[in-house]
């Protein structure tokens, strides 16, 4: 009994001492939390700050042999017009919004039919159908990279020299459909009650009327998801219209897309070997600033996006 | 109640998708096994109408004749071994960290989800600046160095640069793996190979880190609280508390973001594009970082069709093979 006590009264002790131990203990991690979470905050934003101060500064400044963290003269030249120029940004911007315009409106198109028919219709085959389309996903795009150049070199759209259809529909047709978003869509779909439809079916309203009244404005939020990441698909595109637009020699850059005039760009100043960091920078900074405005207004359905994908773009 | 007004229906509806998939994902599966399978296939010899055998010479040829194969099966292997512990690491420790404080937290959150929403080309092109080293340096003695880089003089201001110079000067061995100048060629001539390595390294772990924060993030936030006070009650230390609560909880999105995170190790190569450019590697040994998707847009607009196909099912078959590892070892270890 008095062992048992005595084993009673220790344990007592040690709660005390723990949950003294326990606050203490609280408090530091806090704190290394915070010091953690801060130097980490700084080495995420580094490269930011360091491609926005290094796209004002003069060339010479930028050649300095100690660094400086605050540009000395602010040269805007930089971006009005030299990057533009050198990277031939206008066109390619052009370029990058008809390219991305186009294929989100298709591809929500295609993406919201074929949603309504896994959702909603019923047909012979119709889950292996779907099985069969989400084990595509599993297959690394490169695969299908060959066999497609083939195909648009076939069909004559990647030539010495192409027409606007040509060049633009290259771009867009290969990506039209995305399982993925088929399947997104499907599943949301899928939360919308029957009984909507049947009713919708005893008035005698038309499928497609139903799919634009009811349908789509319940699902908006994942239409909205797949439209950014469709234009942040096409923004960020580069291995492809790379690929495509390489055998164009008589045209090099008119059907190219804002990333490949980034990369493809000489930056060289005229008359040395000094490559001109500042109008490279800028140039990087135009083609990021879209990207952090999409961010900063329509965060929630990036992330919503993309906690279900873990698909870039 | 399958009427066959929707089947028709369903079927329309579902045309403009399955033509599509059809030409551009059906075919292309279809067509890169027939290509990888007949030996010696080029398209200009398609078009010649010269006959092909059946074989797996092309495999052969890729995986024992290919020069660069095995290079860039080595790159890819170490850029996948190195970036996702090292990513997947960090994350967890910021996801644990972000999920145990109150102010600043929104804030903070959304600074550590901005790298997720770059272009991985300009921004690879901001690293490839940081780690420069800009005017004439040619590594050798007579030239000038004019800017040594932003990351350069960190180590220099560190007192970093003092060791480094002193192992230079008394033991060269020791550190000739990463350079053998000072100030450290990163990505420029003469520089080595793990200089390079380490330059993509932190990039590609700087990228990836955003989307493992947000999905461990959201793992953590959904643990059940009735644990933790349990654990509060019993006294449990905050080790245990970690690593017999919140690890085996969590164990299902550590799983996912490992496994996406080898398939998209094993696809890198816009990364280095980024830093390195077309060439794939510093100027005086371009092609020295190629990767095995690298490998394939390289060998794609030489006509070699049929070692291309080979590749690339290559490919495919070792991400299944390590996504099929992945997911049973996480069967066996994932508490669901």
């Amino acid at each position: 009994m008095t062992e048992q006590k005595k084993l009673s009264v220790m344990r007592e002790r040690n709660m005390q001492s723990e949950t003294q131990k326990n606050k203490i203990g609280k408090v530091i991690a806090q704190i290394l939390c915070y010091a953690f979470l801060i130097t980490m905050a700084f080495v995420i934003l580094f490269p930011f700050y360091w491609m926005i101060i290094s796209s004002l500064k003069t060339v010479d400044e930028y050649y300095l042999t100690i660094p400086t963290f605050f540009p000395k003269t602010i040269v805007l030249k930089n971006y009005f017009w030299d990057a533009f120029e050198t990277a031939n940004l206008s066109r390619l911007f052009f370029n990058t919004v008809l390219v991305g315009v186009v294929s989100t409106v298709l591809s929500l198109v295609i993406t919201v039919l074929s949603a309504f028919a896994f959702a909603r219709l019923e047909f012979k085959g119709k889950n292996a159908l779907f099985a069969a389309l989400l084990a595509t996903m599993m297959i690394p795009g490169e695969l299908f990279t060959i066999t497609n150049y083939q195909t648009v070199a076939n069909w004559g759209w990647v030539d010495y020299e192409v027409n606007w259809f040509e060049g633009y529909a290259v771009l867009i047709v290969p990506f039209l459909v995305s399982v993925f978003y088929i399947y997104l869509l499907r599943q949301n779909f899928l939360q919308i009650p029957n009984e909507l439809y049947l009713a919708a079916k005893v008035d005698g309203t038309s499928d497609l009327k139903y799919l634009w009244k009811v349908m789509i404005p319940l699902a908006l939020p994942t239409l909205i998801s797949i439209t950014i990441l469709k234009m942040m698909g096409s923004w960020n595109s580069y291995v492809w219209p790379n690929l495509v637009s390489k055998i164009a020699v008589d045209q090099p850059n008119t059907y190219k897309l804002i990333t490949n005039g980034l990369r493809g760009a000489n930056f060289t100043l005229e008359g040395s070997d000094r490559v001109n960091f500042p109008v490279q920078m800028a140039a990087v900074v135009v083609v990021s600033i879209p990207l952090f405005l999409v961010f900063i207004f329509l965060r929630k359905y990036i992330m919503k996006g993309v906690s279900r994908s873990g698909i870039k773009g | 109640m399958v009427d066959s007004k929707q089947q028709w229906k369903a079927w329309l509806y579902l045309s403009p998708a399955i033509v599509l998939l059809l030409v551009f994902t059906v075919w292309p599966i279809i067509n890169t096994i027939i290509m990888a399978f007949t030996e010696g296939y080029t398209a200009l010899g398609n078009i010649g109408e010269q006959t092909f055998q059946f074989g797996i010479g092309n495999f052969t040829k890729v995986i024992f004749k290919f020069p660069d194969f095995k290079e860039c099966l080595i790159n890819t292997m170490i850029l996948c071994f190195a970036t996702v512990p090292i990513s997947t690491f960090l994350a967890l420790l910021i996801a644990v960290c972000l999920n145990s404080i109150k102010p600043l937290q929104r804030l903070l959150q959304t600074i550590f989800f901005l790298p997720y929403v770059t272009n991985s080309i300009a921004v690879g092109m901001v690293f490839a600046a940081m780690f420069n080293i800009v005017g004439t340096f040619l590594g050798s003695e007579s030239q000038l160095v004019t800017s040594p880089g932003i990351v350069n003089y960190f180590i220099e201001i560190s007192g970093l640069g003092n060791l480094i110079e002193w192992l230079l000067a008394n033991y060269p061995n020791t550190i000739s793996w990463l350079t053998t100048t000072y100030p450290i060629s990163w990505i420029n001539d003469g520089s080595t190979y793990m200089a390079n390595m380490l330059v993509i390294i932190v990039y590609i772990v700087w990228n990836a880190l955003p989307f493992k924060i947000l999905i461990l993030l959201g793992g953590l936030q959904s643990v059940n609280k009735q644990y933790y006070e349990a654990a509060k009650v019993d006294g449990t230390s905050r080790t245990r508390v970690f690593t017999n609560i919140t690890i085996p909880l969590l164990s299902p999105m550590l799983a996912y973001v490992i496994i996406t995170g080898f398939i998209g190790g094993f696809k890198e190569y816009s990364s280095i594009v980024g830093i390195f450019g077309e060439s794939m590697g510093p100027p005086h040994d371009p092609y020295r970082l190629n990767t095995m998707v690298g490998l394939i847009y390289k060998e794609l607009p030489l006509n070699q069709y049929g070692r291309v196909a080979a590749a690339a099912l290559v490919l495919f078959a070792i991400i299944f093979v390590i996504t099929m590892i992945n997911l049973w070892v996480s069967k066996k270890k994932v508490h669901y």
